[in-house]
């Protein structure tokens, strides 16, 4: 097994774009299974991934992504962000990637703890009930910061 | 290159894995746990059989898999084989080490 200097990852996810959100998890759960410790806080748009109503309903962003090479009056047109969505989400089924719900579970399985931020979820008056149950909690980022305070901890915004 | 397993040589790579699951028994199993320092019970001869019908199956290994196997929850795999359960599971069951990234 290789060895690696690293020892804990924690992520910051303040986006809601399925990109972004897998990203963070396929980075966090590849973490685990390097024996690595991981985390994610949820901040900002990073706190629809977490939403119950929301997270299955994540989309691809179409405007303002250069990578999608489609002029941004194309992407913006009705139905787009839908089609990109549908097509992205097949291709990753074919590569065996769980919908986001599962995601948390395999996450919250390997033991990666998830954070929801304090200043966010009051920004967008949320409740507790309507996060996932298996958030591990709300925290302020002081308290977030507090949690990378061991050598090999990396954080890493997304 | 080649390796002494319970008194046994076997061809591994770099890495530890077994070149030829035909080589791989019991014994060998015991003997690479040893090495990452995993005591086998039970439980965890069960998983390496699962592991090693997928892999004859040809059905490539993940997290997911673990959850869907029927055999296993995650948790457990996670605390049969600490730290790279994927890994150690497939180096102690003599498979390739996994490719998948999730």
């Amino acid at each position: 097994m290789s060895e690696t200097k690293v020892k804990k990852m924690l992520f910051i996810l303040s986006k809601a774009t399925l990109e972004n959100v897998y990203a963070a998890f396929i980075m966090a759960n590849g973490a685990r299974m390097e024996g690595i410790e991981a985390e994610i806080f949820f901040t900002f748009f990073g706190l629809e991934a977490i939403q119950k109503k929301k997270l299955e309903k994540l989309h691809v962003a179409t405007v303002g992504n250069p990578a999608m090479h489609m002029p941004t009056m194309l992407g913006a047109l009705p139905g787009m962000e839908a089609f990109a969505t549908n097509m992205m989400k097949k291709e990753m089924e074919k590569l065996n990637m769980p919908p986001v719900g599962e995601f948390l579970e395999i996450l919250k399985d390997s033991g990666v703890s998830l954070w929801a931020c304090k200043l966010a979820v009051e920004m967008f008056h949320l409740k507790e009930t309507d996060l996932i149950d298996d958030l591990d909690g709300i925290l302020t980022i002081g308290d977030f910061y507090g949690r990378a305070n061991e050598e090999g901890t990396h954080l890493l915004f997304i | 290159m080649k390796k002494m397993l319970a008194e046994k040589t076997v061809e591994v790579n770099e890495e530890g894995y077994l070149l030829q699951f035909a080589q791989w028994d019991k014994d060998i199993a015991n003997a690479i746990a040893v090495e990452e320092k995993v005591e086998l019970i039970d439980r965890h001869w069960k998983a390496i059989e699962w592991i090693q019908n997928e892999y004859k199956n040809d059905s490539p290994l993940s997290i997911r898999g673990i959850k869907n196997s029927g055999t296993l929850n995650i948790k457990e795999f996670y605390e049969l084989f600490p730290g790279g359960p994927l890994k150690k599971a497939s180096k102690i069951a003599g498979i390739p080490k996994p490719k998948s990234c999730i």
